[in-house]
């Protein structure tokens, strides 16, 4: 008998999925939100729209391997049942209920692997709900999927490798980076050298994108601490405090983001079992060296959304996913020691990473009060504080209590924030509060699609 | 309300197609291809007003997950901006 292998996500992991069973003579379903494959590191321009960027433009150093990841789908896909512009937003048993057309889907499956990916991890400051302030992700997506920059004066703001990488796509591109502004050290990075020679290849491309920058007289503020983003229908300008001084930042537009959080909504629901990962300061799902979950069988995990290690490190999960799940149905195939090496060299260069651009967690506490952190229900710092007072001790507590998380993205921008906030007001570690649940939908639907029988 | 300069500011592909749709009445221009949320901030500073504040709002992420850009249609559907292409006739209604 056939097992049913179902693939969420068609970027790197699942891409490099779904290539390694078809090459095993399996044929699964890949199923993706979005029109066409990349996901969003090596998003594609809009299909038929006569885009003329290549993709040298669109992807700078990373253009050889959007290229060939666009180019194994090619050679895959008459075998591949792929389903794109397919929301997945409840997984029930066996079977994941999705959106296609505004309609609601049922596909069942026997193998599920999940490669939902990663978006950008934010905490808030004043004025970052202003007209002008995207996601570090988004001011990239912005460039390379729609040819646009999100102002004419762009401030970058956070940490983690997407601050410079963006940023220097931004310089590139020929519009104005009004400064670069993180709160790391960027001597920290050099501390962290040793860790980061496992992949000398990428770190060599993050010094590159420094060096852009430098060479075009962008201001590089390091150790700082995001004051506010000033205007009252626009962004204004950004005030940092940096070398014991305040600094205004002239700018139209700021992009923010301090790392990765993995999409980890449907692994949830799909029964993994999670534990706070300390390096990366966040709850992931827990899963063995090969990708399989912890907690449920026949359910594995690849790429950024089961723990953030990168697009590279990303091809190879999704190799390992496959390679499991071929093991697990009695394929006899060769397992591949070689890419578990390689795997671990990443997570030592992940751990560099971390280590060097750590989430700003420090910042939660001098947040002012009045400042959104749930940018759906408007709930402020202080109300969380609030709660935290009334001896509410759980984030999910304090959920039912402020509304913060149960707006439309589900707690997927304020969660990291919140849980720090709330940590940080009762003295404790940000583990120990606790963790958002995933609820289904993990997307807003149409309330037919929710109740509806299975078309 | 905000500012009525564009947020966005185009820097590649302008070759392609011509497409016209209606902002809150208003006939505006976009290129095939663009999202909503492009068409939206070409043409001015904010995408919607946020349900509590009034405050004036133009989406965050730009990859579907933050739903910070719903917009709606004359005929009432609603949409996320950032991830909804522009059709020909498309009539946006971003004040419901």
């Amino acid at each position: 008998m056939t097992a049913g292998i179902v693939i969420v996500g068609a970027g790197p992991a699942g891409i490099r999925a779904a290539e390694r069973l078809i090459d095993h003579g399996r044929a699964p379903i890949l199923i993706d939100e979005a029109p066409r494959i990349g996901g969003r590191i090596y998003q594609q321009p809009p299909a038929d729209a006569g885009s003329r960027r290549d993709a040298e433009a669109l992807y700078s150093t990373e253009a050889a391997k959007a290229r060939d990841l666009v180019t194994t789908f090619e050679r895959i896909k008459a075998r591949l049942d792929y389903r794109p512009g397919t929301t997945v937003f409840e997984i029930s048993d066996n079977r994941l209920i999705a959106l296609v057309d505004g309609r609601r889907a049922e596909i069942g499956f026997d193998r599920l692997i999940l490669a939902t990916g990663a978006m950008d991890r934010i905490m808030p400051l004043p004025g970052w709900t202003l007209p002008g302030v995207f996601s570090l992700g988004g001011a990239q997506i912005a460039l390379k999927h729609q040819g646009c920059a999100i102002g004419r004066r762009v401030a970058f703001l956070g940490s983690g490798p997407l601050l410079t990488l963006a940023a220097s796509q931004y310089a590139k591109a020929g519009i104005e980076v009004a400064a670069v502004v993180t709160t790391s050290s960027w001597s920290g990075l050099a501390l962290n050298a040793i860790g980061m020679a496992v992949q000398l290849d990428t770190a060599a491309k993050g010094i590159s994108h420094i060096a852009t920058l430098l060479a075009r007289r962008v201001p590089m503020i390091g150790r700082a601490c995001p004051s506010q983003i000033l205007g009252t229908n626009r962004v204004i300008g950004l005030d940092v405090l940096a070398g014991g001084r305040m600094q205004r930042i002239d700018c139209d537009a700021v992009a923010l983001g301090y790392g990765l959080r993995s999409e980890s909504q449907l692994a949830e629901l799909a029964g993994a079992r999670f534990a706070f990962d300390r390096e990366q300061n966040q709850w992931l799902p827990e899963t063995d060296d090969h990708g399989r979950a912890v907690g449920r069988e026949g359910l594995y995990l690849a790429g950024d959304g089961a723990g953030i290690q990168g697009a590279d490190a990303a091809e190879l999960r999704g190799k390992l996913a496959a390679n499991a799940v071929l093991l697990d149905l009695g394929n006899a195939i060769q397992d591949s020691a070689r890419e578990l090496g390689v795997l671990r060299r990443w997570r030592r260069f992940r751990i560099a990473l971390d280590r060097a651009m750590p989430f700003p967690s420090g910042l939660a506490k001098s947040l002012p009060d009045a400042t959104i952190l749930c940018r759906c229900e408007n709930v402020t710092a202080g109300e969380v504080r609030a709660a935290a007072d009334q001896g509410l001790k759980e984030i999910n507590r304090v959920k039912a209590a402020t509304r913060l998380g149960m707006g439309r993205c589900q707690g997927r921008v304020c969660g990291a924030a919140g849980a720090e906030v709330l940590a940080a007001r009762l003295g404790l570690s940000v583990d120990s509060v606790g963790r958002l649940r995933a609820q289904p939908p993990v997307k807003p639907v149409p309330i037919d699609a929710l109740a509806g029988e299975a078309s | 309300m905000a500012g009525s300069e564009a947020q966005f500011r185009r820097i590649a592909e302008e070759g392609r197609r011509r497409i016209g749709i209606t902002l809150d009445g208003v006939a505006i221009d976009a290129l095939e291809g663009d999202t909503v949320l492009t068409a939206i901030l070409l043409t001015r500073g904010h995408l919607r007003v946020a349900e509590f504040t009034e405050a004036p709002r133009a989406g965050f992420c730009l990859m579907g997950a933050c739903q910070d850009c719903w917009v709606a249609d004359t005929e009432g559907h609603r949409f996320r901006a950032c991830t909804t292409y522009v059709r020909d006739g498309m009539a946006i209604v971003t004040r419901t």
